[in-house]
């Protein structure tokens, strides 16, 4: 190991550390944001595993995301299993399907893809309240359990750290600079042997295993669960924009969106409670227009300047 | 040269777009250590036969076999790890990645599967091979025509490959380039390397085919030595048209 | 045969959405995610002169049409233009376009909701009609020959017209468009404008007999998406084929099993010629 890898793990340790202590400094309101936070940061980063590299625009993170919460609440109101259970079920069915929506669309150019993700959240949702009121009998789903809001701040936190050290662990390896040379040129990338479908496929599974899991931890949190409320088409859309914003060419990149757009959104909500769609479509604005490479990209950019 | 096992063939290789038939009943092989040259007239479909070997394209009759396996109905990638590689007519490095990286790419995923300090020792190698020590650190798009087609090439020998494929990789090379670029090439032949070249450049065929197979309206119009094909009087109709 | 009545009806109008969205994603090349604000700008002023000014949704019809078209020249000359200069390749140009139309769609939607958050209802010619021994609402029939109309008047300055010709030519190959004199930037502005403004119109036509609100867009968008797709990106005829498919299948899915479920059949229609026929229904294997 060397000094520079060094000092970046280090630099990893205090910053999880300071992060674990939160809920000891802070309790209600803002810990409450900073568990929000903490759930676009998992969400947002393991997005940004598969869709930095690749460019593709996954729309699905609300469709795991609702597949972690939903099926934690049928299982524990509907089944009497336990939670962690649920949330290991959850994982797998999340994982498989997003294998066979990768399979099914991204041996096709980017457009199908990103077409394919846009309904899903909606679609399941339709599908889960159409079986949920002619065959299951319509009723609340509760989720019950003693965590409490800390609890749920050190799971997220938890799946955070697993998703940066994953992270970190796919860019050390083949799969990681498989993804780099199809970013670059997929045909080239197939040229030299890369099973490209196979890779994308693969990360596209991780960010609907991750998703899955967060849902799952913060179904306790909302307590009772209805299909409305877990397949939110919003949260796919504030989890893409997060990324973008802070950048995804570094695996931090999207920590520097999340935090600065989490503080604004809340305010947007408290304050402007009406402009919040309006300020989502101008935050995707001036990403395209004003911050292609995120906050990130601003940063270096800075700095390159500043140092000539 | 005629002891060596046959390590391409293409038995009645047919492509057809729609209703073109670009490629039409292709018939011929190529030996170990066997430098082939595939000439014709722009549209003749010489592209066309290296997309179907390197599995760019599937054929819609017909089959290829590397070194006995059938690889026609096999992918992109798996014909690459097989030990297919190529450049492209249109020269193609990845633009985001370093001059190293570029050739590590070749040798982390193709036959070789090198990885870490093996991976990077074998692109240092190919890149002082091409030419380019010198110039690893500078950004690829950076470079000049001939050097990035010395980075693809670099590329394309990484993954050690039983065949290599050239797509015009001596075009639009000036003068001295091309002097540089032909004895490169002589030299990767002499080091005993199966290569099969698509090329205007009729200089390059004379002095590097052993043998070479002339198209024409995605058919086999002549096969054999340079010399004999392109004093063929069907092969100079095909270029020059009737008087 | 009540479903195949009302199923055509409904195709009719979604053959004029993705007639719109072909003009914009097969010629100018931009993959419009604001589709579906557009169809309920369209409709939302039609609600609006309808119960401020008693205006018929017919005259509305003309009124939209030429607002749409400068609205939608002016988004593409000054937002979109600057995003296919910088664009090094089709792709970037692609995600480029992805994300500025959403956050267009998303800037509409909040600008919709501020001046209208309610439902657009109102009523318009809801009488009961008789076709073909099948009772339906007048206002779909009416719906459907204006949007048949509408599609033909298109197809022919496409087809017969100088104009129409450089915009297929475009749509075709942009590049050897250029070079026979065509003004690329021109004709996708024309384009996408008139794209724009024949998706109003379809809101326009839709609000007559389907309650809108803001927040529908994105499922007229993803309903547009799949038939261009199932269609064929460019292919006017496959449009038409696959809008009545859509419309055919999700009046039948509707009737039959439940109206929740109409996005579901639509996504499965979607996988299958993602699965079966990705080039589109009448399209060539690509290669």
């Amino acid at each position: 190991m060397n000094a520079a890898s060094v000092k970046n793990l280090s630099i990893a340790i205090v910053c999880i550390v300071l992060a674990a202590l939160i809920p000891f400094v802070f309790n209600g309101y803002w810990l409450s944001i900073a568990l929000t936070a903490m759930m676009y940061i998992a969400l947002s980063t393991s997005w940004a595993l598969f869709s930095g590299p690749t460019h593709y625009i996954s729309l699905a993170s609300g469709a795991f995301f609702g597949i972690g919460g939903y099926l934690v609440a049928t299982g524990m109101s509907d089944y009497n299993l336990s939670f962690w259970l649920m949330m290991a079920i959850a994982a797998v069915v999340a994982t498989v399907l997003a294998a066979l929506i990768g399979m099914a669309t991204l041996r096709l150019s980017g457009v199908y893809f990103v077409i394919f993700t846009l309904g899903l959240a909606e679609m399941i949702r339709n599908l889960v309240s159409w079986v949920q009121n002619n065959f299951l009998g319509s009723r609340g789903l509760y989720v019950l359990t003693d965590f409490t809001e800390a609890h749920i701040y050190w799971m997220l936190l938890t799946v955070s750290v697993i998703v940066f050290a994953l992270g970190w662990v796919i860019s050390q390896s083949r799969l990681g600079f498989a993804m780099r040379i199809i970013g670059n040129d997929e045909t080239v990338a197939r040229h030299v042997g890369i099973n490209t479908a196979k890779a994308k496929v693969l990360l596209f599974m991780t960010t609907g295993f991750f998703a899955a899991i967060v849902g799952a931890i913060i179904a306790p949190r909302y307590s009772y669960i209805e299909p409305n409320l877990v397949f939110s088409p919003e949260l796919s859309f504030l989890v893409v924009i997060m990324a973008l914003l802070g950048g995804m060419h570094r695996l931090w990149g999207p920590l520097l969106g999340v935090i600065p757009f989490t503080l604004i959104w809340e305010a947007i909500s408290i304050w402007l409670p009406n402009f919040t769609t309006l300020f989502l479509g101008l935050t995707f604005l001036i990403i395209v227009y004003f911050l292609p490479n995120g906050v990130v990209g601003l940063l270096e950019k800075l700095r390159a300047r500043v140092a000539t | 040269m005629n002891t060596a096992r046959t390590l391409l063939e293409t038995i009645n290789l047919t492509k057809s777009f729609g209703g073109l038939v670009a490629v039409n009943g292709l018939n011929f092989s190529v030996k170990e250590r066997e430098v082939v040259g595939i000439i014709g007239p722009n549209g003749s479909g010489k592209t066309t036969v290296l997309n179907l070997i390197s599995g760019a394209l599937r054929p819609t009759v017909g089959s290829i076999q590397l070194a006995g396996q059938q690889i026609s109905n096999k992918s992109a990638h798996h014909i690459a790890r097989n030990g297919v590689a190529r450049t492209f007519q249109l020269v193609r490095v990845l633009p985001g990645l370093s001059v190293t990286d570029n050739v590590m790419a070749g040798a982390v995923f193709g036959r070789k599967r090198l990885w870490k300090n093996h991976a990077l020792n074998h692109a240092e190698s190919l890149l002082q091979r091409v030419g380019l020590e010198d110039k690893r650190s500078l950004p690829v798009s950076s470079l000049t025509y001939i050097d990035q087609k010395r980075v693809e090439l670099a590329r394309a020998l990484a993954g050690d490959p039983q065949i290599l494929l050239l797509d015009e990789w001596l075009a639009g090379l000036n003068p001295s380039e091309l002097q540089t670029g032909i004895a490169l090439i002589q030299s990767l032949s002499e080091e005993g390397r199966t290569i099969v070249l698509v090329e205007h450049v009729m200089d390059a065929i004379r002095s590097l085919c052993h043998r070479c197979i002339v198209m024409n309206s995605g058919q086999l119009l002549a096969s054999g030595t340079p010399d004999a094909v392109l004093s063929d009087s069907a092969v100079i109709t095909a270029y020059l048209g009737e008087d | 045969m009540d479903i195949l009545i009302s199923g055509l009806l409904l195709g009719g109008t979604y053959v004029l959405i993705a007639m719109g969205l072909n003009l914009q994603y097969g010629v100018a090349r931009i993959m419009n995610l604001a589709n579906g604000e557009m169809i309920v700008l369209g409709a939302l002023a039609s609600f609006w002169v309808f119960t401020t000014a008693s205006v018929s949704p017919i005259f509305t019809v003309v009124l939209i049409f030429p607002v749409a078209l400068l609205g939608n020249w002016l988004v593409y000359r000054y937002l979109l233009i600057p995003l296919v200069r910088r664009a090094k390749n089709q792709g970037q140009l692609e995600v480029d376009s992805i994300l500025a139309t959403f956050g267009m769609s998303f800037i509409l939607v909040g600008i919709v909701v501020s001046i209208n958050g309610e439902y657009f209802t109102y009523s318009f010619l809801a009488s009961p009609f008789e076709v073909l021994g099948s009772t339906v609402a007048l206002n779909r029939l009416v719906a459907f020959v204006f949007a048949v109309v509408i599609a033909l008047v298109l197809y022919l300055w496409l087809n017969r017209s100088r104009a129409g010709m450089a915009v297929r030519a475009v749509s075709v190959n942009s590049a050897s468009a250029r070079l026979v004199g065509i003004n690329v930037e021109k004709v996708s502005a024309l384009a996408f404008a008139i794209g724009g403004a024949v998706t109003a119109v379809a809101g326009v036509l839709i609000s007559t007999f389907i309650t809108l609100d803001a927040s529908v867009g994105v499922m007229f968008t993803m309903k547009a998406l799949i038939i261009v797709i199932m269609g064929g990106v460019g292919d006017i005829r496959g449009a038409i084929i696959a809008a009545l498919i859509l419309g055919l299948v999700e009046t039948a899915v509707a009737t039959l099993i439940d109206p929740g479920l109409t996005l579901a059949a639509a996504y499965l229609i979607f996988l299958l010629v993602l699965l079966f026929r990705p080039q589109g229904l009448f399209g060539k294997p690509q290669t």
